[in-house]
């Protein structure tokens, strides 16, 4: 990370540590904690997409795994929630670890494929299943992490903290060195000596940790787990478009992309339908015209 | 030639593709400080043997062993740290990492657990910088460095973890002479601390200087080994890279003096990012001429036809029919430069009637049929695959269909880019007949490229030799072995 970065980074977060004290309503801190949500998903996404180079299409099946997982320890066996949110994660890095092990073997987009059939097993499974998942109609938990919207916020924005600061520290460490160049050119990375199977399961891993911890959590902020939030292909579109569209292997970018997604969504929303259309369109154009994203933008003005 | 203690021992090494035998039975020696040249024309098996012993691919029978452990079929990571480094032609640096971090990723534990380089990789990592000679720009990003300075980076991350073997894959392309001769000096270093080296390459001239023994391969197998002034002179040799024993059948140029020059190309350059192409060839075409463009792999024959096809951007002049050449690749097509490509390009589900009658769409319905069964008499194998799948003909046969459909398009120029790779010896035969029935019973001019002389010069009323993006010669093909082989083997 470059010094200016570095500042950039912490004046952000000092800003979104004060925002609650600086008298904006409850709306609005409710929109920047699904903002930290969406920026967690998006960060754990980038680690395989920008880092390990593997397009993994079900970002869902892991945020999914993790919230029904913690759901339905709570409202099916009432257990506290850390354990919810415990059984959620672990939900998620077992899944996460069934898929990888023999999708990892597939070459070019089969492995995307298979994350994509996932979501739609996952999904099936739910309604299916809809006796104990609660179905299409989703599964309301009678836990809260809280009333106040301002320790929502906290609980969403420490979560965000942890995982940037985790997933960078990994990504800019010899590990992320060896994941980038198993990434790009697998095979010399093999002849320097690498296992790279090892190292992008690991990625797989530590993606499918912090998307269920995440999944697990926002049910307890949302009151429910529901397939329209958190398992559908839209909810997994979403975070790839703001992982892309912060920009590609940067971690960091996540975080604008979940933002200008986030934000451009609750903006737009007094022209009802329309919305969805124009956030997608706009997303479209900047993925076009700066395929680095919005961080490669503000670091190349930067440098220029 | 059998060295007592060779770091290096392949015996019997065989591998097969399908129905192809890529390597066949091929075994040798590197002792330590020992450099061994492995060379072949395009297709002889010399890349799949590197990829063997790297373990990019797993030989169906055979032993490779490093100072005595077996290796063979063992995966890349593990073949690495048994102790082999190799230098890829093509590589892709990481390009957001400086060129330090970039030869820090040849010195790293293969471990998930360390979240720090340690401090001594580092500082070997510097010591290797500035070893290869790249101590000035080792905080720079890779690309904002010269061609030569990415090879350097190369094999800095080659030797990074002090390999006994280091494998080399064409270490001289697209290097200038200097650069060579800085390059020579490196891997003479490799010899003198005691490493085995190999050195791949397309003929014996570009590793000459270099090596103590070479070892010729053809067709998958071992052909000639010894000295490089030895596998120079040997008759297979000579045979395989001049096509010793042929006899050429050129047209006197009389015959074309009062022909138009159809094709008229004038200090043409090409530059694929920072590597140049081709530099400043000049060449022309006369009307119904048989011209050959012999060269090697990388030489810049298919960078010459695509340029002429409009498929690449160049500089210099391009003038048919004496005027200059424009438009889109289908207009040039359309306007009688038709280009039959060394990759085949059918389309594969398509059936043979179907690849050829989709060629001569443009054609009026009887002109069509008749073109069609012109053809099917030109190539009659063709006739009884009709109604078969395109892709479901052997190499020779889709060969033959790729031509045919070519000359559907009623070309005034037919380009033909190495139309023999990989193609059996009796199947060059057939090809070779039909090429002569163009020349000698049509009006077509014809412009060859090929690596394979026996095939080239039979034919062909002129050649050219195309050698790192440079003419070096042209002349008629009956004094080409005379002239040319110092240079060519």
């Amino acid at each position: 990370m470059t010094r200016n970065t570095l500042i950039a980074v912490i004046i952000v977060v000092i800003a979104l540590a004060a925002a609650p004290w600086a008298g904006i309503g409850d709306y609005i801190i409710g929109v920047l904690t699904m903002i930290c949500f969406t920026a967690v998903f998006a960060m754990s996404w980038d680690l395989l997409f920008g880092y390990a180079g593997e397009v993994n299409f079900g970002p869902s099946f892991l945020i999914g795994l993790g919230a029904y997982g913690a759901g339905m320890a709570d409202a099916l066996y009432a257990l506290p929630i850390p354990a919810c949110i415990a059984i959620g994660t672990l939900a998620a890095v077992i899944g996460g670890v069934i898929l990888a092990v023999p999708a990892l073997r597939l070459r070019g987009p089969y492995f995307g494929l298979v994350t994509l059939v996932a979501v739609l097993l996952l999904q099936q499974a739910i309604v299916v299943f809809a006796g104990t998942t609660g179905g299409e109609i989703g599964l309301t938990v009678p836990d809260f992490i809280s009333g106040s919207a301002t320790v929502n916020f906290y609980w969403a924005f420490g979560l965000m903290l942890l995982a940037g600061t985790v997933l960078l520290t990994i990504a800019s460490s010899p590990f992320g060195l060896i994941l980038q160049a198993s990434g790009q050119d697998p095979i010399e990375a093999q002849s320097l000596g690498y296992n790279i199977v090892k190292y992008k399961i690991a990625a797989f891993i530590l993606s499918a940790f912090f998307s269920g911890l995440t999944g697990a959590f926002l049910v307890f902020y949302l009151g429910t787990a529901s397939v329209g939030a958190m398992v559908d292909i839209a909810v997994g579109i979403q975070v790839i478009i703001a992982a892309v569209l912060g920009g590609r292997r940067t971690i960091l970018g996540s975080v604008l992309g979940a933002a200008f997604l986030t934000g451009a969504g609750e903006l737009l929303r007094p022209a009802g339908e329309l919305s969805g259309f124009i956030v997608a369109a706009l997303a479209l154009a900047v993925i076009i015209l700066i395929p680095n994203g919005l961080l490669g933008l503000l670091q190349s003005r930067r440098a220029a | 030639m059998r060295q007592p203690n060779p770091t290096l021992e392949v015996r019997g090494l065989t591998k097969r593709f399908g129905g192809l035998v890529a390597v066949k039975n091929v075994g040798f020696d590197i002792a330590p400080g020992e450099i061994l040249g492995l060379i072949g024309p395009n297709g002889s098996g010399k890349s799949t043997v590197m990829k063997l012993i790297m373990g990019i691919e797993k030989p169906n029978a055979g032993t490779i062993q490093l100072n005595g452990v077996n290796l063979a079929g063992q995966p890349t990571h593990r073949v690495a740290h048994a102790g082999i480094g190799i230098v890829f032609q093509h590589s892709r640096p990481l390009h957001r990492q400086t060129v330090l971090q970039n030869i820090l990723l040849g010195l790293l534990p293969d471990s998930l657990f360390t979240l720090r380089a340690p401090k001594s990789a580092l500082k070997h990592a510097e010591q290797i910088a500035e070893r290869v000679g790249l101590e000035n720009v080792k905080h720079r990003l890779p690309a904002t460095l010269p061609f030569a300075d990415l090879r350097r980076m190369e094999l800095a991350k080659a030797i990074a973890k002090n390999p006994k073997l280091v494998l080399v894959d064409e270490p001289f392309a697209g290097l200038t002479a200097p650069e060579v001769r800085d390059f020579s000096a490196l891997i003479t270093t490799f010899r003198d601390e005691g490493r085995a080296v190999l050195l791949v390459d397309h003929n014996v001239k570009s590793v000459a200087a270099l090596v103590d023994r070479v070892l010729a391969l053809y067709l998958g197998e071992t052909i000639a080994e010894g000295s490089a002034a030895e596998v120079m002179c040997n008759e297979t040799v000579r045979r395989v890279y001049l096509g010793g024993g042929i006899t050429t059948h050129e047209r006197p140029q009389k015959t074309f003096a009062a022909n138009e020059t159809i094709l008229d190309i004038k200090n043409l350059s090409v530059h694929y990012g920072k590597a140049q192409a081709l530099d400043d060839v000049s060449l022309h075409l006369k009307a119904k001429e048989f011209v050959s463009i012999v060269g090697l792999n990388g030489a810049g024959k298919t960078t010459l036809f695509n340029a002429i096809s409009g498929l690449v951007p160049h500089k210099g002049e391009i003038l048919w029919h004496e005027a200059p050449l424009r438009g889109t690749p289908a207009a040039i097509a359309r306007n009688g430069i038709v280009q039959c490509p060394e990759t085949r390009e059918l389309f594969g589900d398509l059936t043979v009637s179907e690849n050829l009658l989709l060629s001569g769409q443009h054609l009026p319905k009887p002109e069509r049929a008749q073109r069609a069964n012109w053809l099917l008499t030109l190539f009659p194998i063709l006739k009884t695959r009709a109604p078969q799948q395109a892709k479901t003909l052997s190499g020779g046969e889709q060969q033959m269909l790729a031509i045919a459909r070519a000359l559907m398009m009623n070309p005034k120029l037919l380009i033909l880019d190495e139309p023999t790779l990989g193609l059996a010896p009796v199947i060059l035969g057939q090809l070779s007949e039909a090429l002569k029935t163009l020349r000698d019973q049509t009006d077509i001019t014809i412009l060859l490229g090929e690596q394979n002389v026996t095939f080239a010069l039979p034919h062909a009323d002129r050649v050219y030799v195309l050698e790192h993006a440079r003419i070096i010669w042209e002349g008629p093909p009956s004094t080409f072995a005379t002239e040319m082989a110092a240079a060519y083997i």
